[in-house]
């Protein structure tokens, strides 16, 4: 008994011995580690001779930094950590979700509907571009294409490379259409939406027999070959320079966002001029596209062919030992997941008013990919946050111009875009392997719905 | 339901099935029948050549040579060779499990039944477009295979754990999942891989429990592939043994399990213990033959007598060169067993080998 009691005041007395002790030790490693690179500086003097500045000053601030944050860390971050973690095993049985986290799609939506106004309200018309357009329908345009890559890579486990090739063609389709013949946005859409199918059958046809890393860089190479097509075709997509004047979107034909035009929207309503209302309506364009992306996605789940896809991702052998036809069943997925990609890039034609090849690099494909990735393959919500942390994060870069007063008048911190992206990337794969949101909801249910963990499903073979 | 006619037909029939890979004769001329309403074993010790049948039964591998007809219930004729793999499960009804199990590990097991469902499903969801836009009978086709993957489920004992991953579930319930899952094709002949590979007796009792209840409830026949000799004697009606790829017996359990080229094929005798095997056995020939002329070198008296000569002598030819087993054709123990019948009368036996 007496000793239990004398052990638990040591348990007590410890962390802040341990603290300090472990404080000195950070504070000889970071004095090694920096006595050269902070304490001695060399420098040129007034005669052009090198000279050894000494810091020794900078030098004790930062070591004594180094040493406060590790005996901060030890004495109360450590404990804490360990207690909370003790806490959650205690009470992990009886863990009730929040509403938040419950509702987290719905109010997702909703505030997404009301973003543009918050925006408008706090920033003014001309304020609220930046937020709206950089941000709301950048992101969203990434979500979209993650959302229709999520079909492919997701749901079919078909590693595909070269996605952006079918929203290279979305965005081509409109711009050449929509400029040489003048024809709407919205017959255009479901236009470039066929036609990047068309194209996902084109490139799923040679693909089919090909499984895993030779399937990923045939869908490289096809990626490639459009890009290149786009550049060297002439004639037809004027080279890298690019195709401008692409027709804006119009209100359904009843109202158009062009100044000159008679059925101007300010003319229309009676309102002051401002190219707010446009960004404004394609934000909620992009939305409802997005959002039907997500319908379909969620429906196609619960059909047949939802779940042959997903059957293929788990064993494409067993699938045809079940009778499905697994030719069929690929390309719908790539067809399928092509098509939004189409969508995607005819809206992007429409918002930019101008493409070229230069859109459609291979980085972009890397990008939707690692979204997908981050995001948890096939679950919807997981993608949707990964792409607001990545393309977010991103832009939010441009934004830390404070950053220029802690490192100088030449730190651009969008030039660390990718250094940040890959931190991000190695941070989230070693914390969460399979994506944000690992688990996979079943598509049908007998007594109730649980979420199956990610380490029973597969990522494909190919 | 069906005709007479159709209902004598043997369900599927092999003919001189023949299966190379490079210069590997996999299967040789095999040819057997399965009856419809009835389990056949297909037998034989490793190597074999079993799951290669299979294979080409259900499309996996294209035979070199032969034909494999399959006769539905209705009278149609498939000539499964020919068929793709998916065609024959769609079309041909013909259903197959794994040795190594292959279920959707991160689909719950209801989904796993659902997706065997595909075909039917798709059709009724008019090839997803309907289904999409909510026209349709889809609604009602859906929660029919709910209720088909309940009844499976039920008939398998996984109804408590349908919603659960079916990687999640012990490794006897994951084999009756199988099964339960290729059932939900609504297969008329069912193909199973050494269903009872790895279940300990209670489960391997649960397996013959679900298998016969197939047999009789749902009129699927089955062939099976099986090492288990408890299950494949209780359950088959007919057993068809294999050995390097060529048959070597076919009849009903009682008779394959006193078939003496089966007990040489599967004890791996020596040539020179061939005839004791025959003997026990009760091979009237070889009986006959010890009987009027007794082999000196080989007869039980003389290797037991110590005046027979050193004792080296009487144990040579259990460890010489007698012992090691060649692939070859003629490391076929039953070949030997009917090489040998054949040569120590002179009444032969017809040898199976053409």
């Amino acid at each position: 008994m007496a000793e239990a009691i004398s052990m638990s005041r040591e348990e007590i007395g410890r962390p802040f011995a341990r603290a300090f002790r472990e404080a000195i030790y950070a504070g000889l490693v970071s004095l090694g580690l920096f006595v050269l690179l902070i304490g001695l500086k060399t420098d040129q003097n007034i005669h052009n001779e090198l000279i050894l500045v000494q810091r020794w000053g900078v030098l004790a601030i930062i070591v004594a930094l180094t040493m406060a944050g590790r005996f901060l860390f030890v004495a109360f971050v450590q404990p804490a950590i360990e207690r909370r973690s003790a806490e959650k095993s205690r009470a992990a049985a009886k863990v009730e979700k929040g509403f938040v986290r419950r509702n987290f799609s719905t109010l997702a939506i909703i505030a997404l509907f009301f973003y543009p106004v918050l925006m408008v309200l706090l920033f003014g018309f001309q304020g609220s571009l930046k937020w709206v357009d950089n941000f709301g329908i950048q992101i969203l345009i990434y979500v979209m294409l993650a959302w229709g890559l999520n079909i492919v890579v997701g749901l079919a486990g078909l590693l595909d490379l070269g996605y952006v090739a079918f929203y290279a063609v979305g965005a081509y389709s409109y711009a050449l259409l929509g400029s040489q013949f003048g024809w709407s946005f919205w017959v255009l859409l479901p236009m470039a939406g066929i036609m990047a199918a068309f194209w996902g059958v084109i490139l799923g046809f040679p693909v089919l027999r090909l499984r895993g890393d030779y399937l990923a860089i045939v869908t490289l190479a096809f990626g490639e070959i459009i890009r290149l097509v786009l550049i060297n075709w002439r004639d037809v997509t004027n080279g890298s320079a690019g195709i401008s004047g692409i027709p804006k979107v119009s209100f359904f034909g009843l109202m158009s966002f062009n100044v000159s035009d008679e059925n101007y929207i300010a003319k229309v309503l009676n309102i002051a001029q401002s190219g707010a209302y446009y960004k404004i309506f394609l934000f909620y364009l992009i939305l409802l596209l997005a959002l039907l992306t997500a319908f379909v996605t969620i429906r196609l789940r619960r059909m047949p062919v939802g779940r042959a896809w997903e059957a293929l991702r788990e064993d494409e052998i067993a699938c045809r030992s079940l009778g499905i036809n697994t030719t069929t069943t690929k390309l719908s997925a790539f067809a399928t997941g092509a098509m939004f990609g189409g969508f995607a890039g005819s809206f992007f034609a429409a918002r930019q008013g101008f493409v070229s090849p230069e859109s459609f690099v291979f980085l972009e494909s890397a990008m939707i990919l690692a979204i997908v990735v981050l995001g948890g393959m096939g679950s919807l919500t997981g993608i949707a946050v990964a792409a607001v942390v990545m393309i977010g994060g991103t832009e939010i870069l441009r934004e830390m111009q404070f950053l220029k007063v802690v490192f100088g008048e030449g730190f651009t911190p969008e030039l660390y875009r990718m250094l940040l992206f890959g931190c991000a990337m190695v941070i989230v794969m070693l914390w969460k392997p399979r994506g944000f949101v690992g688990s996979r909801e079943p598509s049908a249910f007998l007594h109730e719905r649980k979420a199956v963990s990610a380490s029973f499903t597969k990522e494909g073979h190919g | 339901m069906a005709t007479g006619t159709n209902m004598n037909k043997p369900i599927l029939s092999v003919e001189h099935l023949s299966m190379k890979f490079g210069g590997l004769v996999a299967i040789g001329d095999l040819s057997f029948e399965a009856r419809r309403g009835e389990i056949t074993a297909l037998i034989g010790p490793n190597g074999a050549g079993k799951t290669t049948v299979f294979n080409c039964i259900t499309g996996f591998y294209k035979p070199t040579e032969g034909l494999i007809r399959m006769t539905g219930r209705d009278g149609n004729e498939f000539l499964l060779e020919r068929m793709p793999d998916f065609r024959i499960t769609a079309h041909a009804k013909v259903a197959r499990t794994f040795q190594n199990i292959r279920l959707f590990s991160g689909m719950t097991v209801l989904e796993n039944l659902l997706v065997a469902q595909h075909n039917k499903l798709m059709r009724a969801s008019g090839f997803t477009v309907l289904g999409l836009l909510g026209i349709g009978g889809y609604h009602k086709a859906s929660a029919d295979a709910i209720d088909m993957a309940r009844y499976w489920l039920d008939k398998a004992e996984l109804l408590d754990r349908a919603d659960d991953p079916a990687g999640d579930l012990p490794y006897g319930a994951q084999r009756r999942l199988e099964i339960a899952r290729a059932m939900c094709t609504e297969p008329e002949l069912l193909c199973l891989d050494e269903p009872a590979a790895g279940l300990n007796p209670r489960e391997s009792l649960a397996l013959n429990t679900l298998l016969n209840d197939i047999k009789e409830n749902s009129g699927t026949s089955i062939l099976l592939i099986e090492h288990d000799m408890s299950v494949v004697m209780q359950i088959s009606d007919h057993v068809v043994v294999l050995e390097y790829g060529r048959k070597i017996s076919d009849g009903n359990p009682e008779k394959v399990k006193n078939d003496p080229r089966v007990i040489a094929a599967y004890l791996g005798v020596d040539d020179e213990e061939v005839e004791e095997v025959l003997t026990v056995v009760g091979d009237e020939h070889v009986i006959h033959e010890l009987d009027g002329e007794p082999d000196p070198a080989h007869g039980p008296s003389a290797s037991s007598s110590m005046m027979a000569g050193p004792v080296s002598d009487t144990i040579g030819h259990s460890n010489g060169d007698g012992e090691l087993v060649r692939v070859s054709g003629e490391a076929s123990k039953a070949l030997q067993v009917d090489k040998r019948s054949t040569d120590k009368s002179s009444s032969g036996k017809g040898k199976r080998r053409t």
